[in-house]
């Protein structure tokens, strides 16, 4: 099956100089859910910019549907749906007609049953007549998803959904983006947030400083990538680790109450019963222990650490 | 053609005008109201005829046109400048529309606007004082491509300024004194042959002596040289739109 979207040799270099996106590969496939994850500044926002036509790419193309997004950019755009990170609504207009609007601009004929349909999925039936300028921050972000889902696209990108969002538009916008998902919606979403990625995302790409580090489903990422932290609490509080346990990966905290030991649980060996024979002969004793899984944070702050320590 | 995002545009642009009605439309009309009444009707009896016209009757096709000028650049300058202040802009940016459809949206709905403002000029100038229209249908002729022409000229600068301070600055400094001087108070060979020459580089010259032939059939300059004079300035300006749309000229990085 063809990406729906394809990204080639992509680069930006801001005016001024400033190396944005650093020749980015990417394939998304039709209908799932993949999250951009990256710390601020790390070119999320651009490359998105760059796929909806808000930015111009300084090298590289972009295949959205097979359309080029410059060259065919009227075939491209009318399938793609953006939320942008900014909540930059209209002031004085009425919800029901900003949305409207939205449609209209993306080439569709007018259809209020959809937009109707639109506004109660988001809970702003109730609000369609006010001016913009009168509702919440929460409201506005729900408008901004309302103009984006106005045009029925196949591709919906989120940029930063839920920052500074509550509970329950979060609720709400997940539940919709796994309605959207059922109807065989793309939805691409950027997040600092890893939870987010890990709760919602099919795929998860990791990009910093302009860089795809890593592209992967998200169970395989977390489990090729995963590894195990086995921590130990000290009976007696160590000063620091004994010499003859140097060789291993061990990091000593909370004062020296606890110890803990990352290991890399997809290898038979794991070393576990060797370090505790080792603890034994050392006198060291603990009164509690267990293990898990790292977290995706885990994972994804390694990633970014390797990268950063590659660049310089 | 993306008939529908052309409408949206016009759409949404007129129903700023409408919301704002009183200072978008009533403002202007009522400002150049006291022209007629100061100029046309108190001051205008006490002038000698220019070229067996009536002051007051004289000083309306130029007035119209000052309106005009102002009113266009005004009004298309504010409607894409401020999308762009407020952020809005990444919506149009991101649709599937050409600049030609960004542009019949934002240029239309500012040159309607200001086409509404000149007819409702005209039909209150008629309560304050007499004139005719000799050529009613060139008149209008002159009307719309003023509007259009420089609405295009606002939506250039609305595009250009990156402060509310700039988005005034042009016409304030250029288009105002250029259009006081352009012949709407006196026709230019009561001036002295050396500023005579100097004000043949002043476009608005061309606009109001043929908008005032189309009333009155004389004019300061040959009737063809004014429309050809409009119409070139028409075409700079849509040159400088195609370029900005081509480059992405202060709209995308
Ligand atoms: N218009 C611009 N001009 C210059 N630099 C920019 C511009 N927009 C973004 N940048 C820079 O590009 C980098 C990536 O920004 P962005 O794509 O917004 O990151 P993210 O969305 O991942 O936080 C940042 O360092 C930012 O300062
Ligand atoms: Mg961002």
């Amino acid at each position: 099956m063809h990406p729906v979207i394809a990204i080639r040799n992509l680069s930006k270099v801001y005016e001024g100089g400033f190396q944005a996106l650093n020749n980015i590969h990417l394939e998304i496939q039709r209908g799932e859910i993949f999250a951009l994850l990256g710390p601020n500044g790390a070119g999320k926002t651009t490359l998105i910019s760059i796929i909806c036509g808000i930015v111009n790419p300084s090298s590289g193309e972009v295949l959205a549907a097979g359309h080029d997004v410059v060259r065919e950019f009227r075939a491209a755009r009318s399938i793609i749906g953006l939320v942008p990170q900014e909540l930059s609504t209209d002031a004085f207009e009425s919800v029901w007609n900003t949305v409207a609007f939205s449609r209209g601009l993306f080439g569709k004929p007018r259809n209020d049953a959809h937009i109707e349909k639109v506004l109660r999925d988001l809970s702003l039936w109730d609000k369609r007549n006010q001016r913009i300028m009168e509702l919440s921050g929460g409201m506005k972000r729900r408008v901004l998803i309302a103009k984006a889902l106005a045009h029925e696209p196949d591709i919906l990108f989120l940029d930063e959904p839920t920052a500074g969002v509550d509970v329950e538009l979060r609720r709400d916008m997940w539940n919709m983006v796994r309605e959207l998902r059922s109807r065989g919606v793309t939805i691409i979403l950027t997040t600092h947030y890893i939870e987010e990625a890990e709760e919602m995302a099919d795929r998860i790409g990791v990009i910093n400083k302009g860089e795809i580090v890593v592209v992967e489903e998200k169970k395989a990422l977390m489990q090729t990538l995963g590894k195990k932290r086995l921590t130990l609490y000290l009976q007696n509080p160590l000063e620091s680790i004994p010499e003859a346990l140097t060789g291993y990966p061990l990091e000593l905290s909370d004062g020296g109450d606890t110890l803990t030991f990352t290991f890399d649980a997809s290898r038979g060996r794991t070393g576990i019963g060797e370090l505790l024979r080792k603890l034994n002969q050392q006198g060291i004793d603990f009164s509690d222990l267990h293990s898990r899984e790292s977290s995706l944070e885990e994972i994804f702050v390694n990633l970014v650490h390797e990268t950063d320590n590659r660049a310089r | 053609m993306n008939i529908y995002a052309i409408r949206a545009i016009y759409k949404f642009e007129m129903a700023r005008t409408w919301r704002t009605l009183l200072q978008s439309i009533g403002s202007p009309v009522l400002s150049t109201s006291l022209y007629f009444i100061v100029f046309g009707s108190a001051i205008g009896s006490r002038m000698v005829a220019i070229n067996g016209i009536d002051y007051g009757a004289f000083i309306i096709p130029g007035l119209v046109m000052f309106t005009l000028l102002t009113q266009s650049i005004s009004n298309a300058s504010f409607g894409i400048y401020f999308p762009r202040f407020s952020g809005t802009i990444y919506e149009v940016l991101s649709a599937p529309v050409s600049f030609v459809e960004i542009v019949l949206g934002y240029v239309g709905a500012a040159a309607t606007k200001s086409l509404i403002v000149g007819v409702l000029i005209l039909i209150t100038a008629r309560w304050f004082v007499d004139y005719h229209i000799l050529h009613p249908v060139w008149m209008l002729g002159f009307l719309a491509l003023t509007s259009v022409t420089f609405s295009l000229f606002g939506f250039i600068i609305g595009i250009w300024a990156d402060s509310f301070e700039k988005l005034q600055l042009i016409p304030l400094m250029v288009v105002t004194p250029l259009a006081f001087l352009g012949g709407s108070f006196y026709s230019i060979d009561m001036l002295p042959p050396f500023w005579q020459t100097v004000t043949l580089f002043n476009p608005v010259v061309y606009l109001i002596s043929g908008f005032r032939w189309s009333f009155y059939g004389v004019a300061d300059v040959n009737v063809a040289v004014s429309l050809g004079m409009t119409l070139l300035f028409l075409v700079l300006c849509l040159g400088t739109v195609w370029w900005i749309f081509k480059t992405g000229y202060r709209m995308k990085s």
